[in-house]
């Protein structure tokens, strides 16, 4: 085996250093002095001298096991503390300087070969490998989150462009009470009796239209273009017809479901292969039997399919029909208002509130798929 | 697929009656109110006549919109502010930009994200949850920050446009790029082929298919993204204002055209795709 | 239990041929999660120029990883193994073999000639040099004409004849094939072997080939290799005689159905001992 320089290694070691013999910050305007010494932060200089340590001993070593990648996340997660502790408890924020932003570099070199080396572990043991894979997406989410704050505060970026997530936690805590009554609003009244509407709707409408290969054939390529149409631009319309309140949203997730699901069940409906339905013809199974035991177990993927893809529309439905006009609360009302107001922060605390029920609707349905289709091949283990 | 030209055409034209029976149920009710408040006698021939031809109905009926788009498309010069092509091109090109960037932009990400391990099981997890999450959402926040730096126009309804475009055409080509069969990778690894040299004969020639279904979801949502992104500049120009001004004043004619257009701009972009689809697979000798 | 019997002729064979595989107490285990495969244990083998060596034994008992540990797409876990005197990777590396899978693997958006072509074009060949060669390996499996064709618009038999081409177009002196008549039918099979033979006495090419099929290895081959699973090992090798240009006809013959029957005891008495 020929010793081969770790490359992350030696960029973290370096920018370490360099880091401590930078300025860490800026000079404050009205005192003319620079706002911090890394000598008057004990914590800081740890860290950067552990950077450097790390660095150093890992650049000759190599970082091979996953014992090692440990290690280095957690002098990593140490100097983040570190980071965040100097941006806010020491002043830095708004004033950081080039040592300062080499630190960051050398844990963001760091972080990166930490996660390299779990995303190439590879363990015949599931759960350890399971537990890999999603450490790793989380680590990854987590140093994402770090680096907003940072660049945000250390560059002293005006909240009302982008505000840190810490700030946007704050105000997610602090107007639970206001989120609440907007996802009531928006969602529970909403999107779930939209979405249930639509759905349903469609559902039995495939099963007469199945009935009809005439239909069948005109409504088919119809609802597959409506499907690419921007349907959201009856959002103005609905909210004439049926007034500002939660009945024009759930009609516009009427409407906007009502085609996926419509094409999908269609199609699912004739995806029983040949041999099966021969089989039950042979059983001289009437078109009912039929119909419950082969054919709609057979579409229940593409059903899934069409519920999966309309959680997704149903919440953009509501929040943008609420862009025509509510009354003064939901998610979209909220969104638009407080934009108005350059209340950037409560603005992102309401896309958390949707990102959250966006995922969690969509992982529910996905897990109901999972307990009602876990015979499809597509949630087959692979072996190998 | 000749077979399909007569049932499609019969159920348009079901939907075409059934528009003009919902026109003159809908408009009824205040048809018969205003004869009523006029002290009026009427028949039914003439309320349905006139239900077919109010001012601002609560249902248009089809001709009432066709002649609007024929006097906001044709009749006008495209330069007027009240001209649908005017508007049509304002939402169009702000499509186009932001189709073309997330286009790019996708392919890029899922090119990495192939070729580094690291990456797909750290960023790949994200993209694909981005999915579920409603990003029309941020649509004004994007407008008015960027406004506020003095970014406005074109460039910043382009930025939702590449934000929606880019996560489908990402997942598309990550799958796509990965389709090539364990028995051609293998060939291509008999031949010592570097992975440049697999990407170009193998991988990218197996993504296409995958490429072209992502872009005709992609062209779709970039298009619902440029006319999201006109709602809250407070409708100055582009297809979603037209929608959101009608909306104001309750020209309901006017909404529908609107609509109508922003449907037929969509239909013909996805067209297009679908044509540079049959093109290029046609080219690559697929079976048609 | 295993058949040692010393071979018919073995004597004749000169002695100075030039060994082109030679394997020694080569092993292969795969980790599962069901714990670990033995694939490959102690294998002993060599192949020597201008041999036609057949690998014949059930499903699971390494003949494919074999092969794929010859052309590097595998990587033993113990013993030795040298291709033209180098590691299985540096003969990659210098393209020393074509190699023939059991599907056609032909690339659906290029033309029968392109798919030709495209190994010389990864090894950067020039565009006039590369269609000459490619006429020339399409002439061998006979199916000039069929250039401009795409592979759908091929029979089954043909896109493998084609995937033989595109495995010869680079004139290698080694040939590796992995069961690559498996999925057709009988008699596209024995119209192939003949071709196969045919082109074989001609291009005096080392030829290695994975096959399940009794008759076709002892009609293809100088030399049989039979094998047994679990572990995969080698438990008889067979050394025939029959001449180069030998017809479909010599299987009629006594000494072809003596042959055939020691294949079969051998593969016989390889799974009397795991049941």
């Amino acid at each position: 085996m020929t010793m081969k320089l770790d490359k992350f290694c030696l960029v973290a070691a370096i920018a370490a250093l360099l880091a401590l013999i930078f300025p860490l910050s800026g000079i404050d305007g009205d005192t003319g002095k620079q706002v911090a010494f890394v000598g008057d932060i004990p914590g800081l200089a740890i860290a950067m001298a552990l950077c450097v340590i790390a660095g150093a001993a890992f650049t000759w070593l190599g970082v091979r096991s996953v014992k090692a990648g440990i290690v280095i996340l957690a002098v990593a997660v140490f100097g983040c503390w570190q980071a965040v502790s100097v941006l806010y408890d020491h002043g830095v924020a708004g004033y950081a300087g080039l040592g300062f932003w080499l630190f960051i570099l050398s844990l963001w070199a760091f972080v990166w070969r930490g996660i390299d080396v779990i995303a190439n572990f590879h363990s015949l043991d599931r759960g350890k490998q399971h537990l890999a894979n999603v450490i790793v997406p989380v680590a990854f989410g987590v140093w994402l989150l770090f680096v907003w704050e940072v660049v945000v505060s250390g560059f002293g970026v005006p909240q009302v462009l982008l505000p840190p997530p810490s700030m946007i936690g704050e105000r997610f805590v602090n107007s639970t009470d206001i989120l609440a009554s907007d996802f009531h609003q928006t969602f529970v009244k909403a999107v779930l009796s939209g979405y249930v509407m639509g759905c349903g709707s469609a559902f039995i409408v495939a099963i007469a239209v199945d009935r009809v290969p005439f239909l069948k054939r005109g409504l088919l390529p119809l609802g597959n273009m409506v499907s690419a149409l921007p349907i959201i631009g009856v959002a103005p319309i609905m909210v004439m017809w049926f007034g500002f309140d939660w009945q024009s949203k759930a009609a516009v997730i009427v409407i906007m479901t009502f085609f996926p699901m419509l094409v999908n069940t269609v199609t699912g409906l004739n995806a029983a292969g040949k041999l099966e339905k021969d089989l039950m013809a042979t059983y001289a199974s009437g078109y009912w039997s039929t119909l419950f035991r082969l054919r709609l177990p057979a579409a229940m993927p593409f059903v899934f399919n069409a519920l999966k893809i309309n959680s997704t529309l149903a919440l953009i439905g509501a929040i943008v029909a609420e862009f025509f006009g509510t009354p003064i609360v939901g998610m979209g009302f909220r969104i638009s208002t407080e934009v108005g107001r350059m209340n950037i922060d409560m603005v992102w605390a309401e896309i958390a509130l949707a990102a959250l029920a966006g995922t969690a609707f969509y992982g529910a349905v996905a897990y109901i798929e999972r307990k009602a289709t876990s015979w499809h091949p597509s949630f087959r283990v692979r072996r190998h | 697929m000749s077979g399909q030209t007569g049932p499609v055409c019969v159920v348009l034209i079901a939907l075409l009656v059934l528009w003009y029976v919902g026109a003159v149920f809908m408009n009824a009710p205040t048809q018969i109110d205003r004869y009523e408040r006029a002290d009026q006698t009427w028949t039914t021939g003439q309320l349905i006549e006139d239900t077919l031809a109010q001012e601002r109905p609560i249902l248009p009926a089809p001709h009432q919109v066709a002649v609007e788009m024929y006097n906001t498309i044709f009749a006008i010069k495209i330069t007027s502010k009240r001209s649908l092509v005017y508007h049509s091109w304002v939402t169009l090109s702000s499509t186009l930009l932001g189709f073309g960037i997330g286009t790019l932009l996708g392919v890029l990400l899922a090119v990495g994200i192939v070729h580094v391990m690291t990456l797909e099981k750290s960023l790949m997890p994200w993209v694909i949850s981005s999915q579920t999450i409603p990003i029309l959402a941020i649509a004004p926040m994007i407008i008015v920050v960027l406004g506020a730096i003095g970014i406005k126009g074109l460039v910043p309804k382009a930025v939702i446009s590449t934000y929606l475009c880019f996560f489908p055409v990402t997942i598309s080509m990550v799958k796509g790029l990965r389709s090539p069969q364990v028995i051609q990778l293998d060939l291509m690894r008999t031949y010592n082929a570097s992975k440049w040299q697999t990407f170009w004969q193998l991988r990218l020639p197996s993504a296409m298919p995958f490429l072209f279904a992502s872009l005709k979801v992609a062209i779709a949502i970039s298009l619902v993204g440029a006319i999201v992104g006109e709602l809250p500049t407070g409708a100055q120009a582009g297809l979603g204002a037209r929608l959101l001004a009608g909306s104001y004043y309750g020209q309901t004619i006017q909404i529908w055209s609107a609509l109508l257009t922003a449907a037929f701009v969509a239909a013909i972009l996805v067209v297009i795709v679908g044509w540079c689809e049959r093109k290029v697979l046609a080219r690559m000798g697929v079976k048609p | 239990m295993t058949l040692k019997q010393v071979v018919n002729n073995v004597a004749e064979m000169p002695a100075s041929k030039k060994a082109v595989v030679d394997i020694k107490k080569l092993s292969l285990t795969f980790q599962t999660a069901d714990g670990p495969v033995y694939a490959l244990s102690d294998v002993d083998l060599t192949i020597e120029e201008g041999d036609f060596v057949s690998f014949i034994g059930p499903s699971g008992c390494g003949k494919t990883t074999l092969l794929r540990v010859i052309a590097d797409l595998e990587q033993a876990t113990g013993g030795d193994i040298s291709i033209n005197g180098v590691s299985p990777h540096e003969a990659r590396e210098q393209r020393a073999y074509g190699y023939v899978f059991q599907a056609p693997a032909l690339l659906p958006w290029r033309s029968i000639e392109r798919n030709v072509t495209l190994p010389l074009e990864i090894m950067e060949i020039s565009k006039e040099e590369r269609i000459k060669r490619a006429q020339e390996a399409l002439k061998l499996v006979e199916l000039n004409g069929f250039e401009k064709k795409f592979p759908w618009q091929l029979s089954g038999g043909m896109q493998q004849r084609a995937s033989i081409a595109r495995a010869l177009s680079f004139d290698a002196d080694l040939l590796l094939m992995d069961e690559p008549f498996g999925a057709l039918d009988e008699i596209v099979r024995d119209h192939l072997n003949e071709q196969l033979l045919k082109l074989w006495a001609r291009t005096n090419k080392t030829v290695a080939f994975v096959t399940h099929s009794i008759p076709e290895a002892v009609y293809l081959s100088t030399k049989i290799v039979v094998m047994s699973p679990r572990p995969g090992r080698i438990i008889d090798v067979i050394e025939t005689d029959f001449p180069k240009d030998r017809t479909l006809d010599i299987r009629e013959t006594p000494e072809f159905l003596e042959i055939a029957h020691r294949v079969r005891e051998g593969l016989r008495a390889g799974h009397s001992n795991d049941d």
